[in-house]
């Protein structure tokens, strides 16, 4: 057929996307002049002014595209969908390093107070949720949606399903953090931890998280391949299963469909334990599942070597993901919460150190006979060192689930540590690990601009998580056993501002920690800019002489 | 057929991959949230128990936006340290008109949930405004704004409504009288403050920030930090009555 003959028209997602975002546009205009609060009529015009811009972003493309929409295939070959991918990877390194910055700045907040300047947006209850939403949600969620759309395509040799929905994932996720993290500074939240921001967010949210559950798995259903790749089930798990927690934590009631402020339908108790049945599996499968994915296909194919075990992926991807929904209560030991529920989370705390150890074993085991890569490859180092984190803080988080054992640690900054052990060795490094990877690959060049500098934000980044997690160690117990401390009197032997000056030593060398993290970070955005601007072009391999299938 | 072959079901369809995902991963979250919406110990009914008033939701609208969770915790575990340090531990019938809940998960400063009319509120007013200008070591961030800052009154009723709507018994008269209440608890001269009191039992009107006017966001601070914990009347209350 010859495609230029092919009368032009707009496709139903064209029609139908540019009629929603001219009414959105609308909606939200009429919202911000109605707006009860000066925050919520930011957030109407910057979404009224956001739905005209993709309105014309798509009426612009229609315009200039050929009449045919891109081809499935080429030459017998999956005409693969790298723009949306570009995308999130750019973003993440952006949003990485801003949320590595404000993390910085809180940790300096807390050694030295008078950085909070007596101002409402810059003090530290206010930065802190924009560090947190920033580096998990923001960084992970476009490595997370950048990785799993390459290894989705890859792996099912098929096209990415939708024409204008992956650019509308990626844009509108991208878009939720902007209202997420300007809402912080002006004070919206709902107080839920890591799903702090506060009901219309999560209203776009979930509209985008749908959107991105169905490019996901129709990409899945059109695959070439008979079998689902072990990382597209990871994948698949942490996109549902995120779907259904944020679904169940946040049911919440605005107070004027004007205004940013809403009552969540739980209250007391149930609230509690909602938050950290999500809060717990927002690690579990934002910070794990997902990543885990990352991990299955980045290492197999920066290290030329198969998966060490199927059986043992399929073993340790179920039992993951069961126990894993049961562990939430251990954040609610010696509370309010009935003593079954707090013992049934610590004993599937305990339990699920063997599927975490299942896939640190499954991961590290795929370098079999690959060991010397270690020496000459730094970003291979890089994955295979954020795989050991991942093993030492899933092995720290059974122990802290232990109830007497968390009877001392929980409000202490080992909680603090044990998270960015988490954070920063193991979503940090095989973040950066599949970056370093996938930037080459999707701007086709031969390699990285220097692996020499790879090499050097892998040393400083590590000193920088050894300093960070071992200052928090301290502090965490020393505080822990100073709260309980008792006289030989039999009166408690420290005052609470006692414990808080103990900690301002270990504050600053957090905050240096901290610092060298946020250094390493600037020299792998460089290392990526280089590699896109200077880099040598891939030689491209002849096309046609592909069989068909 | 192995273990192994049965599984390939899963690995060669993704409609039915995604089904076992969504049964696998709901059990655990069933199991242990289902029961804490019947069982008598946590949705136990402790005497002193009662809404909040305008003002002193007002005051936790503040300390949830400004985060005050993040580094103060309000639930006391049942730990001797933890007891003699703050109070009798937590009950869960002290949050049961929490929306959100603020029982935090750091204490980077002291626990809160009874520190109700342990300072005075000249204490609390000038700590709030520079926390270093009573304990020098302290690490938290001062609120001078919130000193200077009106409440916006307006909405009240609408915050009340919402309330009760997730489960927050406010009568119809506490509902109509939102604005009056919050202006005559933080004014113990208003007129106001009889009806007021009857509406909210053992609730206390003072000029919580020490000026006059307009109440301000120190006012509704200070007026929920005080009565945080004071609810119950531990003498009277009876621990048998709900045996967890």
């Amino acid at each position: 057929m010859n495609q230029s003959q092919t009368a032009k028209s707009m496709t139903h997602g064209e029609a139908g996307l540019t009629t929603v975002f001219a009414v959105s546009a609308l909606v939200c205009l009429f919202a911000a002049a109605k707006a009860l609060d000066s925050a919520f009529a930011f957030h109407a015009s910057l979404a009224s002014a956001a739905s005209l811009w993709a309105l014309f972003a798509i009426v612009n493309r229609y315009q200039d595209r050929p009449a045919a929409l891109p081809p499935q295939e080429i030459n017998g070959r999956p005409n693969y969908n790298m723009g949306p991918i570009k995308f999130a990877a750019v973003a993440s390194v952006f949003w990485g390093i801003a949320g590595f910055a404000v993390g910085l700045i809180i940790a300096c907040q807390l050694a030295w107070p008078a950085l909070n300047f007596d101002l409402a947006w810059i003090s530290f209850g206010r930065l802190r949720p924009l560090h947190t939403s920033a580096v998990i949600f923001a960084f992970g969620g476009n490595v997370l949606i950048a990785t799993s759309f390459y290894v989705v395509q890859k792996t099912c040799r098929a096209r990415l399903a939708g024409d204008l929905a992956p650019w509308f994932v990626v844009l509108g996720y991208n878009f939720f953090i902007l209202i997420a993290g300007t809402g912080y500074l002006l004070g919206v939240t709902q107080s839920k931890e890591y799903a702090e921001p506060e009901w219309y967010a999560d209203h776009w949210l979930t509209i985008v998280w749908v959107v991105y559950l169905l490019v996901f798995l129709m990409t899945l259903v059109k695959r070439k391949e008979p079998h689902i790749f072990v990382a597209n089930w990871f994948y698949l798990a942490f996109i549902v299963t995120i779907a259904v927690l944020h679904l169940g934590n946040n049911p919440a009631l605005p107070v004027s469909v004007f205004g940013s402020k809403s009552y969540i339908a739980w209250g007391g108790v149930q609230d509690a334990m909602f938050q950290w049945w999500y809060g717990h599996n927002a690690v579990g499968f934002f910070l794990t599942a997902g990543f885990l994915a990352i991990m299955y296909y980045f290492i197999p194919k920066r290290a030329e070597r198969p998966i060490y075990s199927y059986r043992l992926s399929i073993i340790h991807f179920w039992a993951l993901i069961f126990l894993y929904i049961w562990a939430g209560p251990h954040h609610l030991h010696y509370t309010a919460l009935p003593d079954w529920a707090q013992t049934l989370g610590m004993t599937f705390s305990i339990m699920l150190w063997m599927p975490s150890w299942g896939g640190m074993i499954n991961g590290l085991m795929t370098l079999s006979g690959a060991w010397d890569k270690l020496r000459t490859d730094p970003v291979l180092r890089m994955l295979v060192v954020s795989v050991a984190f991942y093993g030492m803080s899933t092995f720290e988080g059974p122990l802290m689930s232990i109830k007497v054992v968390n009877s001392l640690s929980h409000y202490t900054d080992w909680t603090i540590g044990h998270v960015h052990a988490g954070a920063l060795g193991w979503v940090g490094f095989v973040s950066f690990g599949a970056l370093y990877c996938l930037v080459p690959w999707l701007w086709e060049r031969k390699g990285l601009y220097s692996l020499k500098l790879v090499n050097w934000h892998f040393w400083i980044a590590t000193i920088g998580i050894v300093l960070y997690i071992s200052a928090m160690w301290v502090s965490g117990i020393l505080q822990g056993l100073m709260w309980r401390a008792y006289t030989s009197l039999g009166f408690l032997e420290y005052s609470f501002i006692e414990t808080v000056e103990a900690m301002h030593p270990f504050y600053i060398i957090r905050a240096a920690g901290g610092g060298l993290f946020l250094i390493g970070s600037l020299i792998m955005a460089y290392n990526l800019w280089m590699t896109v601007r200077v880099g040598e072009a891939e030689v491209q391999a002849p096309a046609a002489l592909q069989p068909a299938e | 057929m192995s273990f192994w072959t049965r599984h390939q079901i899963f690995e060669k369809n993704s409609i039915v991959l995604i089904a076992g995902i969504l049964v696998v991963v709901a059990i655990g979250g069933l199991v242990e949230i289902t029961p804490l919406f019947y069982l008598k110990s946590t949705i136990e009914k402790v005497d002193g128990i009662r809404p909040y008033t305008p003002l002193e939701l007002t005051g936790r609208n503040v300390y949830v936006r400004e985060g005050c969770y993040l580094c103060h915790s309000q639930m006391i575990r049942p730990l001797r340290d933890e007891v003699e340090r703050y109070g009798h531990f937590s009950l869960a019938a002290e949050s049961m008109y929490d929306h959100p809940f603020q029982w935090g998960s750091k204490r980077t400063g002291p626990d809160l949930a009874r520190v109700g009319a342990k300072y005075s509120d000249e204490w609390h007013v000038t700590h709030l405004v520079n926390p270093r200008s009573i304990v020098p070591q302290s690490v938290m961030p001062g609120y001078p704004f919130l000193a200077q800052t009106e409440v916006d009154v307006a909405g009240m009723a609408d915050h009340l409504r919402t309330s009760r709507m997730v489960g927050v018994p406010y009568s119809d008269d506490q509902i109509a009288n939102a604005v009056a209440d919050l202006k005559a608890q933080a004014d113990p001269d208003n007129p106001g403050v009889d009806a007021f009191t009857k509406r909210y039992p053992k609730a206390v009107a003072r000029n919580f920030d020490g000026k006059g006017g307009i109440p301000t966001e120190m006012d509704a601070l200070v007026a929920y930090l005080q009565m945080l914990g004071t609810l119950v009347d531990f003498k009277l209350y009876n621990e048998k009555a709900n045996l967890r």
